[in-house]
């Protein structure tokens, strides 16, 4: 079963996307802000991380490149949700090691398709 | 030698030589005849001796009278002739000479009378035609007065050098010193550097970057450029002015006060973006909620309403959201920080330029890729990528790196690349929060700022596969590898920026000397300089007394300048000075400065700073100038201002234009008197900084004529005068 750390400070979208993941059969961790994320992390390596942007305390920029700069952590795939829409942020995503970067509002059925090609990948 | 004497003389030659000849042919004559013969022409001559007397005195007579007519007819001619053709040479226009004397004289005169029409229809037509162009010039500047003073935004001209050769009243609003501590400052002046207005580095930055369009021959070379001063953020447009060489001469430089509109359309930006993002978020919160219900039909009741009450909750944030940001929404129209088009290959350029000169980094800079193009405020940019690099510098070390900028897209990267330890993004961070000193004259913005201006996002990483600090082990240390900060930004198309109209203002004087054009500037050379083209300042002090030593005290300052020989009457600096000690009785009953008046007026330390700039390239001029800069050079430690001008004293300058004179007479009065210059308002510092400019302007050419023309020769000349070992 493959392990996805959701890591978003708003219940209002992590409600959905646990509920849905888990339907679609993964074991589902969340963290609320960068440095649990980092936690959950070094505690269970994950598959794959969901990563809002806008966190409190590190952003998901860092977290990003934290994760990358970390030799253990390099077969993570990151998939970046953000409400910020502007392309210069989505180049700044990949640049730093992103593996896709979706923007909000998204549909449900593709951020579903993005995850299972990211994991087959 | 005068015209009687040369006849007498003439006459005696003349008569004397016939007498002699006839003497001579007579003698000859006698002794050539037998002794018989000469008895027979004796006794025949001898009593007719009174005839022969009468006979050579009528000689003399006649010869007299005919030598007196042709004298009449030519040489007096002749004389009176060549007067009146200096008359007609100095007068010119009407005299005409008139025909006498021999005919030949009478020729002459006609021919003279006849070369004189022509000599006056060519020099009316001169002083017409002279008298034409200079009415075209002063339409001309009347011309470009009326233009400047209706234009709403502050215009300088300025030389090559930098000085200031026209401004218009608003420039001198715009830039007043800003009134600090209720201490004036007027530093827009003709003759005066721009240098000491606005920031240096930032308006030869423009004019490097004019100079590269120029030499790219680009049709309309225009440097633009963003600046925050005394509070205000000023945009600047500068333009080459050509000289007939097209080589720069000089340029103009338009400023605009953006202050209020980059103020109101920055807050605009950021409800924009707030606005845009958490619509985002709500609406992504709302689609997932909806897809999940939808996905899932057969949800249990309690799930099923856990999922609309996140639907109702987003859509109710989503519509105070929307009113909010209405309800605050800036009546003004956005305006961004105005940004301009630059190939990035000279963004590149200016930044290896910009990093050699202030960190002292080796770069080595890649070739951009041809005709990319970016948006940007190049100067605000380039200062804070050195910023950067100057900490890096400090912290690793990094002493030579290399950048390059390549096209991503709709985007530039713009790289710098090095090798050393990795650079944690927290320090990254705080370099992006802390302001980097952009000049003086500011308020300094953080690279944050500058990033968010652009519209541009910064990152630093190890180059590909590299390690960073690791983060399963923070303690050990990391091995140098590739770093490689990135900064992208996104790709314009160039385009050029049509010119604003404005309203009409009401009129106010412009202030022009384009001889400045011509002025050599601040170098040694100033002391060969003729006194005429100088700038100076010509200043006056009122004191608590005489003594400086004992602690008297400055209580007021007044100044003039001169520029070009002109007394400027607008460029003028008066400033009270609280002395924080009792005015002396006998200093009181001179000045009528009272201690009451004095109190609350900015002390000595708050205003030589602003006098030292008002005086900031020129010479000094005071009289009995040793008095009043004893008083300026006692205050140096304590203000740490320093007056290292060169100093003339109207004291000794006028000793040296009337020698003559007693000492009582070099008082400023006596010598104001002597010269002609009215006295008014004397024993106010501005009255006598006023009569003292008067009175040296006069002296200026008095000294001319005494072989004192250049700086250095009025220098000498003053310290070897008896005054000048007057000690104070």
């Amino acid at each position: 079963m493959k392990t996805i750390l959701i890591a978003d400070d708003e219940p209002n979208i992590v409600i959905s996307l646990e509920f849905l993941l888990e339907q679609d059969g993964y074991r589902v961790a969340v963290a609320r802000d960068g440095n649990e994320a980092l936690e959950a992390i070094s505690k269970q390596v994950p598959d794959l991380v969901l990563l809002d942007v806008m966190l409190p305390h590190l952003s998901g920029f860092d977290v990003c490149q934290r994760i990358r700069q970390n030799p253990a952590w390099q077969r993570i795939r990151i998939i970046m949700l953000t409400a910020k829409g502007r392309e210069v942020e989505m180049s700044k995503g990949y640049a730093l090691g992103a593996d896709a970067y979706i923007t909000k509002p998204f549909s449900t059925k593709e951020l579903l398709a993005q995850i299972r090609a990211q994991l087959a990948a | 030698m005068p015209l009687p004497r040369r006849y007498a003389l003439t006459l005696a030659l003349v008569a004397g030589g016939v007498l002699v000849w006839l003497a001579l042919a007579a003698w000859v004559l006698w002794h050539d005849l037998s002794a018989a013969e000469q008895d027979a022409l004796g006794a025949m001559l001898e009593p007719r001796a009174p005839l022969v007397l009468l006979a050579a005195t009528g000689l003399v007579f006649v010869i007299g009278v005919l030598l007196k007519r042709w004298f009449a007819a030519y040489p007096a001619t002749a004389l009176r002739l060549s007067e009146q053709v200096r008359d007609i040479h100095a007068v010119g226009a009407e005299t005409r000479i008139e025909p006498q004397g021999g005919p030949e004289m009478r020729q002459l005169a006609a021919a003279v009378n006849a070369l004189a029409v022509v000599h006056r229809t060519l020099r009316r037509s001169v002083e017409a035609r002279v008298e034409e162009s200079n009415a075209r010039l002063v339409q001309q500047k009347n011309r470009l007065a009326a233009l400047m003073s209706q234009l709403a935004q502050s215009v300088l001209v300025c030389n090559a050098e930098g000085r200031i050769l026209l401004y218009n009243a608003r420039a001198t609003e715009l830039l007043a010193g800003g009134v600090v501590d209720g201490v004036a400052g007027a530093p827009v002046g003709l003759g005066r550097s721009i240098f000491g207005i606005l920031d240096r580095s930032l308006v030869l930055h423009a004019l490097e970057r004019l100079h590269d369009r120029m030499a790219r021959q680009q049709a309309d070379p225009v440097a633009q450029f963003v600046t925050a001063r005394a509070g205000l953020l000023l945009r600047g447009q500068m333009a080459p002015v050509l000289d007939a060489s097209n080589a720069l001469s000089g340029f103009v430089l338009v400023l605009d006060d953006i202050t209020r509109t980059v103020e109101a359309g920055s807050r605009r930006d950021f409800l924009l973006q707030q606005l845009t993002e958490h619509t985002r978020a709500s609406l992504g919160n709302i689609r997932a909620a909806v897809e999940t219900v939808q996905q899932y039909p057969d949800m249990d009741v309690e799930r099923r309403g856990r999922f609309t009450e996140v639907i109702r909750d987003e859509a109710e944030r989503l519509s105070l959201r929307l009113d909010e940001t209405l309800a605050r929404h800036p009546e003004s129209l956005r305006a961004p920080w105005p940004l301009e088009d630059m190939l990035a290959a000279d963004l590149l350029a200016a930044l290896q330029r910009n990093l050699a000169s202030t960190v002292g980094t080796i770069v080595e800079r890649a070739e951009a890729v041809p005709g990319l193009w970016l948006s940007v405020d190049s100067y605000s940019l380039v200062q804070a990528l050195s910023h950067v690099v100057a900490q890096l510098a400090s912290r690793f070390g990094t002493q030579a790196l290399s950048i390059d900028v390549a096209q991503e897209g709709r985007l530039a990267r713009l790289s710098l690349r090095w090798t050393g330890p990795p650079v944690d993004p927290a320090l990254v961070h705080e370099w992006e929060a802390k302001p980097f000193a952009v000049g003086a004259h500011g308020q300094a913005p953080t690279l944050r700022d500058v990033l968010h201006r652009h519209g541009a996002e910064l990152w630093c990483r190890g180059e590909d596969g590299a390690t960073g600090p690791r983060a399963d082990d923070p303690e050990a240390l990391p091995a140098p590898q590739r770093n490689r900060l990135c900064v992208e930004l996104p790709v314009t198309q160039p385009q050029q920026m049509a010119a604003p109209v404005h309203a009409a203002r009401s009129s106010r004087p412009v202030y022009y000397d384009f001889d400045l054009f011509s002025q050599p500037g601040q170098t040694p050379e100033v002391d060969e300089t003729p006194l005429v083209e100088l700038a100076y300042t010509v200043f006056d002090t009122e004191t608590t007394g005489l003594s400086p030593s004992e602690g008297d005290e400055i209580i007021s300052i007044g100044a003039v300048r001169i520029v070009n020989g002109r007394l400027l009457e607008n460029e003028r600096y008066e400033q009270l000075v609280d002395p924080r000690r009792p005015v002396r009785r006998q200093a009181q009953e001179v000045h009528g400065l009272t201690d009451a008046e004095l109190a609350g007026q900015p002390g000595i330390e708050a205003v030589l700073p602003v006098f030292h700039r008002f005086a900031e390239d020129t010479v000094l001029v005071a009289h009995n100038a040793a008095f009043d800069m004893r008083f300026l050079q006692l205050k140096e430690a304590q203000t740490g201002v320093r007056f290292i001008q060169p100093v003339l004293d109207t004291l000794l300058l006028s000793a040296l234009a009337h020698p003559g004179h007693s000492d009582a007479d070099h008082r400023l009065e006596g010598i104001a008197a002597r010269l002609g210059v009215p006295v008014v308002g004397r024993h106010t510092a501005l009255g006598d900084a006023m009569v003292t400019a008067e009175v040296f302007l006069k002296l200026i050419p008095l000294l001319a004529e005494r072989g004192i023309r250049t700086l250095r020769e009025a220098r000498e000349a003053s310290q070897k005068t008896l005054y000048a070992k007057l000690e104070y």
